[in-house]
């Protein structure tokens, strides 16, 4: 049976990937595991491995094609098998909803290529709830959808490459109704124009990650953002740190940072409000706490993920972030290390920071910002001393939830790392 | 009703105009004594004398110029061209005068001159004179440009042409002269710059002109066949172009295929399929598509010549390609 070989979603907010490079041609054969294709996102290069064994018996994209995911690229079958490319490439497209990239595996990715500064126009992202552009329809079968109110994604297109024509249209018209769509969410509010400065200086073309990070930042600046501020006492933790990593390897050495991912993490567990997402007509809250970390590049930002991170200890937390931040660092990120933040932190405590407010990592509900560790004059019981503290400013999303719901939250941050022994056990 | 060639259809325009405006008389390369390359006018020279049908030296400069004189002063004149090949020496003549005249005396003067010249390709004469230059000629604003298909509109717009006041070059299609059709005894025009619907269908449209038109009609049987009704268009005139009807059947068939002898870069296939997606866009179901000659000076080798040549299989199939 030939495997139809998809654009793999690699990341939470991945649209569409580039086809970098084919290393396979049509009528070579190809083991199972074996690399087939390099794809760019906006994040990382990674490799396409061949999800069966047997050859390859098309190719549907070109070198440099940008494809929506779950677009099909490659078919796989045995060496004397038939195959009908066209059927075989609209069935994939038509299950894609259901299994997403099914027939691909990403492997270990290849050469550092987290950025791409090509100057290439990336296509406008639309919103979820706008006709959708990757659907290939003629002109005049969006004319008639529109008309009659189909939504180009509920149907099928037979003509030449998968294109809805004015055919699929009347097909579907003519079948009985499905059931009535849900009322779509409201649509996000439109995204201000870039006041354009002065046209002089030099120009210098946005590189793809920075056109994401322009992309994304102005979307979650529509979410109304208000900021909470509290400081810790760090001692014991400071402490605390200072004793595991004196029984522990190299991998396994605690980062003030691990501290603050754990503290947020055990604080979610009794603030669920705050891991959670605004989605139009409702509050998501997520099961899992996920915490993003936001990891600086040379010219941008991505957010890394610890999965689960209430339940991990942080020895664990500390060798995964290890591990995931290096690879971030190198370009060489897996889908997993992306996917799923519930809420993001931000630590620029490493430059010396006092303290600096975030802006909420979409679809999260909030973001927490930490500076530096500092030893500081403390009074304490009349008597100034000299403590050991750190400022934390949470960002949270207004629709989500409130400031005194935030007050409440950091200080049960607060007191997770006063009380550090709560980390450990 | 009678059937007669497209030859005798573009002889009996002439005659029964020439009877009717004394006006009109001939001017070309072996028109008179020897009857027309292509046997248009035998027996012209012995009824309307020298005087009306006046063979002239090889050259098609003098030819056009003269004839454009002539028809400035009064007359007119029908220049003979042996074949559209030979227009490329008179083309100052044509383009740089005829076609400006009106514009640039300011609508004082006239110049009702048509030039009857024959065009195409599929007869083994080679790449000099095989050729489809009508849209050469069709770009000039101030020049009319007529390519029928039937020996019916070959008559009704040599009729039409000797009636009205613009330059006028009338391509006739060298294969097309021993094709027969109905036409009606008497006297009758047929518009120019109106195109035709020539066979009525909802799935499809096939634009064409000239010869064109009998291989689109001849797909559009193959593909009734098939169930695929296919609307077949004579654009008749390149300029000025009508594409009323083309616009309607398109937002009926949304599917466009352009049939043309000449080359596909630069075409009259470009020109028509540019004007449906500026004004038709919505309509569209899949891309335009056009059949038209290899992107080669034409063979003379007889195989060469026919496969470089477009054919029905090819309309069939540009068709058929647009999935069904």
């Amino acid at each position: 049976m030939a495997e139809v070989v998809t654009m793999p979603k690699l990341g939470f907010d991945m649209r569409e990937g580039t086809l970098v490079k084919w290393l396979k041609r049509e009528g070579e054969a190809v083991n199972k595991g074996e690399v087939i294709a390099e794809i760019e996102t906006d994040k990382a290069t990674v490799e396409v491995e061949a999800y069966a064994s047997g050859v390859i018996k098309g190719l549907f994209a070109r070198e440099g094609d940008v494809l929506p995911i779950g677009e099909p690229i490659a078919v796989i079958g045995a060496p004397d098998e038939k195959v009908d490319l066209e059927a075989l490439k609209r069935s994939a497209k038509g299950e894609e909803a259901q299994a997403p990239a099914q027939a691909a595996a990403v492997a270990a990715p290849t050469a550092p290529g987290a950025t791409r500064p090509d100057g290439r126009a990336l296509p406008e992202a639309p919103p979820a709830e706008a006709l959708p552009t990757e659907i290939k329809a003629s002109p005049v079968a969006r004319r008639l959808a529109s008309e009659h109110g189909v939504d180009l994604r509920q149907v099928t297109g037979t003509g030449p490459g998968g294109r809805i024509t004015r055919r699929d249209i009347e097909a579907y018209l003519a079948q009985p109704r499905p059931a009535p769509a849900p009322p779509p969410a409201p649509a996000p509010a439109p995204v201000p124009e870039v006041v354009r400065p002065p046209a002089f200086g030099e120009e210098r073309p946005l590189s793809r990650i920075r056109q994401l990070i322009a992309r994304r930042m102005v979307e979650a600046k529509q979410a109304p953002h208000f900021y909470v501020t509290m400081e810790v006492d760090m001692a014991g933790a400071m402490k605390l740190r200072q004793d595991a990593n004196a029984l522990l390897d190299d991998a396994h050495k605690l980062s003030v940072n691990d501290l603050i991912v754990k503290a947020a993490a055990l604080a979610l567990r009794e603030f669920p409000r705050l891991n959670a997402s605004f989605a139009g007509d409702k509050i998501i809250i997520h099961p899992e706490i996920n915490i993003g970390i936001a990891v600086a590049l040379e010219d941008g930002l991505t957010t890394v993920v610890i999965r689960n991170a209430d339940q991990k200890s942080l020895s664990q937390i500390a060798a995964e972030s290890k591990e995931i931040i290096a690879r971030t660092r190198e370009g060489k990120n897996r889908p997993e290390d992306f996917e799923g933040i519930t809420f993001t932190t931000s630590n620029l405590g490493m430059y010396d920071v006092d303290s600096f407010i975030a802006i909420i990592n979409p679809p999260n509900a909030a973001i927490l910002a930490t500076g530096a560790v500092k030893e500081v004059p403390v009074v304490v019981d009349g008597e100034v001393r000299v403590g050991t503290r750190m400022k934390a400013t949470i960002s949270v999303d207004h629709r989500v939830s409130d400031g005194a719901e935030a007050a409440r939250f950091l200080q049960a941050f607060k007191r997770i790392l006063e009380q550090p022994l709560r980390l450990a056990v | 009703m009678p059937t007669i060639t497209y030859r005798e259809a573009v002889s009996q325009a002439l005659w029964e105009e020439m009877e009717r405006d004394e006006r009109i008389f001939i001017m070309g390369e072996e028109v008179g004594v020897w009857g027309g390359t292509y046997a248009v006018t035998r027996g012209f020279l012995d009824h309307f004398g020298e005087k009306r049908v006046r063979d002239t030296p090889i050259a098609e400069g003098v030819i056009v110029g003269a004839a454009a004189g002539a028809a400035m002063a009064g007359l007119r004149p029908v220049a003979e061209l042996m074949t559209i090949n030979f227009a490329l020496l008179a083309m100052d003549q044509i383009a740089n005068h005829a076609a400006k005249l009106h514009a640039m005396f300011g609508g004082q003067i006239t110049c009702p001159v048509v030039i009857r010249t024959v065009g195409g390709a599929g007869r083994q004469l080679a790449a000099t004179h095989s050729q489809n230059l009508e849209v050469l000629f069709a770009h000039f604003p101030g020049l009319k440009v007529v390519a029928p298909a039937t020996p019916y509109d070959a008559k009704g717009l040599l009729k039409a042409a000797l009636r009205q006041e613009d330059p006028l070059l009338f391509i006739e299609h060298a294969t097309l002269y021993p094709t027969r059709g109905e036409v009606p005894e008497g006297d009758y025009t047929v518009p120019i710059g109106k195109s035709e619907v020539k066979r009525r269908g909802r799935d499809v449209t096939i634009i064409a002109y000239s010869k064109m038109v009998l291989l689109a009609l001849e797909a559009a049987q193959e593909l009734a066949k098939e169930g695929i009704e296919a609307e077949v268009i004579d654009l008749r005139t390149l300029r000025p172009l009508d594409l009323e009807p083309v616009l309607e059947s398109f937002k009926k068939t949304n599917r466009a295929v352009i049939a043309e002898e000449d080359w596909r870069s630069y075409g009259v296939g470009a020109e028509v399929a540019a004007r449906i997606y500026e004004e038709a866009f919505d309509y569209l179901d899949a891309p335009i598509a056009r059949v038209a000659q290899a992107e080669v000076p034409l063979p003379y080798n007889r195989e060469l010549e026919q496969m470089a040549l477009p054919k029905v299989a090819d309309i069939v199939k540009a068709v058929k390609d647009m999935g069904w």
